[in-house]
């Protein structure tokens, strides 16, 4: 398959760099020639409405999707060629819930240990060292289907951090989620980047969040980047006391007949909505 | 471009890990996947023992009524002997041809993405799962072959040949998991899957040699039976377990290139079901 030699590369270098990254569902095109580079360290949040592109933009950066050679680089590796590597860089939490529930909380993540290769003398202090970080080592040997919604997102957030992942990448992480459960959830997040340097991708359809987490923001709107900035930037681009949801609202307009993957995207967050009650 | 000094690393020192040879990836990936199958298995005990239901009604009453009216020329091996390898088989085909809904489950609920960004080969996850079914038919082997021998067949004790039964059951399991795996990625949809696979098991089973020797089919069903999979995992099966003339090394050749092939199909579409 791919070449497994991780490469270093100067500090300078952005942890994603995509160049007109572009995609299409037969002949829907959900990402239609995005720019973007985030930048090692940073939390970066890529904004916009149902069938925006922003999860098919995931899907390439995380090698689910082929991307064009050229189109993504991770840390310097060219998603095209050298998926192994790129996949060892990342750890990654889809939008659904995609804990196992008939697992115990530590064999979910114990799975992803030995997924991830790591050595079996480390790997269980390690995956108690990532189910304390999220706050589940108490919790740990009961099973995943008496989890609250929270806690869930918290496990898979643990499965997602136990290869110490240099870059996480989070769609909608906290969909459905009550306002309690998701600061937990932002808050882990925050404690393990402040802790590591590790730089965290996120997509999420609530202001709020990115505003209050995000240190910089692309605002995608049918397949494309359409702002970039950080949240006051484009606070204060718009108009001064704007919100973000109105620079938001400004960008995106309110038309209704999205192409694309609209109803798969509905469909999906619906599900993972109605799965956490 | 050299030795630049590596990057912070997240949470841990040695970690993150350095890539293993694709020699040793396989098999651990393999032993990752088993590993999460026993323990589904430790915690819902309930599909082990609905599952031993129906292999149990066709030792007891096909088997014991096929037995008295001896309607089925099998030589001088007593038909339930001649029958319990063939059940075992068809458990095992069972469990597998319905294993691709979980990989369709696994899709709907975001794991199989998940599973795909680990740094796991797509070949490597499916021989993974191949295996996993492997060792789920395996718990339902142990059960018919308690079943079988409490029932009176006469089951060899010789360890290596029972080490030969293990084999071919993952080896059976694996082909017949990776067809249905293979259908999912075509199937997409799990509807679609369960009729399929509702459509197929039945000839597989009824035109292979679990039930009947091949010598008492008609043509047209022993071509079918020559190219079924299955029938060669009941050959070995019966060679090994109650010592029938069989073609091992043709048995084996057959469920080795048979797994190959599933393996590399079902890969192959993978990429299907998490676009």
């Amino acid at each position: 398959m791919s070449t497994e030699n991780e490469t270093a590369e100067p500090a300078s270098r952005p942890a994603v760099a995509c160049r007109g990254l572009r995609h299409a569902f037969g002949g829907a095109v959900a990402v239609d020639g995005v720019d973007l580079a985030v930048a090692e360290g940073e939390i970066f949040g890529l904004l916009g409405p149902n069938g925006a592109g922003k999860t098919t933009a995931i899907r390439l950066i995380t090698t689910l999707l082929p991307a064009r050679p050229g189109m993504v680089e991770v840390f310097g590796l060219d998603v095209a060629r050298q998926r192994m590597a790129v996949r060892r860089a990342i750890g990654y939490l889809p939008q659904q819930l995609s804990a196992d529930s008939s697992l115990t909380g530590r064999e979910n993540v114990e799975l992803f240990a030995r997924l991830f290769d790591v050595p079996r003398a480390r790997r269980r202090e390690r995956v108690h060292e990532v189910l304390s970080t999220v706050g589940l080592a108490g919790a740990a040997e009961r099973r995943a289907q008496t989890y609250s919604g929270g806690m869930i997102r918290r496990l898979e957030l643990a499965q997602a951090l136990v290869s110490a992942p240099r870059l996480l990448i989070l769609d909608e992480p906290t969909i459905g989620l009550d306002p309690v459960a998701r600061d937990g959830v932002w808050d882990r997040i925050q404690e393990v980047r402040r802790a590591t340097g590790m730089t965290v991708l996120v997509t999420t359809h609530y202001m709020d969040e990115a505003d209050q987490h995000c240190d910089r923001i692309a605002l995608m709107h049918r397949g494309r980047v359409q702002a970039l900035g950080t949240p006051s930037e484009l606070k204060s681009g718009l108009e001064p006391g704007a919100t973000l949801e109105e620079v938001f609202r400004a960008y995106t307009g309110d038309q209704l007949d999205e192409p694309g993957d609209d109803f798969r995207d509905a469909r999906r967050t619906r599900r993972t909505a109605s799965r956490l009650g | 471009m050299h030795a630049a000094p590596a990057a912070p690393q997240a949470g841990s020192a040695d970690l993150p890990l350095p890539p293993r040879p694709p020699w040793r990836l396989l098999p651990a990936r393999v032993v990752a996947m088993c590993i999460v199958e026993l323990q589904k298995m430790r915690h819902d005990r309930t599909e082990l023992y609905t599952r031993a239901i129906q292999p149990a009604l066709w030792l007891l009453i096909f088997g014991e009524t096929f037995s008295r009216i001896r309607a089925i020329p099998t030589g001088r091996v007593p038909y339930l002997d001649y029958l319990a390898p063939g059940i075992l088989a068809q458990s095992a085909l069972f469990i597998a041809i319905f294993y691709g809904i979980q990989i369709i489950w696994e899709r709907d609920a975001g794991v199989l993405a998940k599973l795909l960004v680990t740094p796991t080969p797509r070949a490597a996850l499916i021989t993974g799962k191949a295996f996993a079914a492997g060792v789920r038919a395996l718990t339902q082997a142990v059960a018919i072959m308690v079943l079988s021998a409490l029932l009176g067949v006469a089951l060899t004790v010789n360890p290596l040949r029972w080490l030969g039964v293990v084999v071919i059951v993952m080896l059976g399991t694996a082909f017949f998991s990776c067809l249905s795996m293979t259908i999912a990625g075509l199937a997409i949809s799990r509807d679609r899957l369960m009729g399929i696979g509702q459509a197929i098991t039945m000839p597989l089973f009824f035109g292979s040699n679990a039930l009947y020797p091949i010598a008492v089919m008609p043509g047209w069903l022993r071509v079918i039976s020559h190219v079924n999979p299955l029938s060669y995992e009941v050959d070995a099966l019966r060679a090994l377990l109650i010592g029938t003339p069989g073609n091992l090394p043709l048995d084996v050749a057959v469920l080795v290139v048979a797994a190959a092939a599933g393996i590399a199909a079902a890969s192959a579409l993978l990429g299907r079901l998490v676009r």
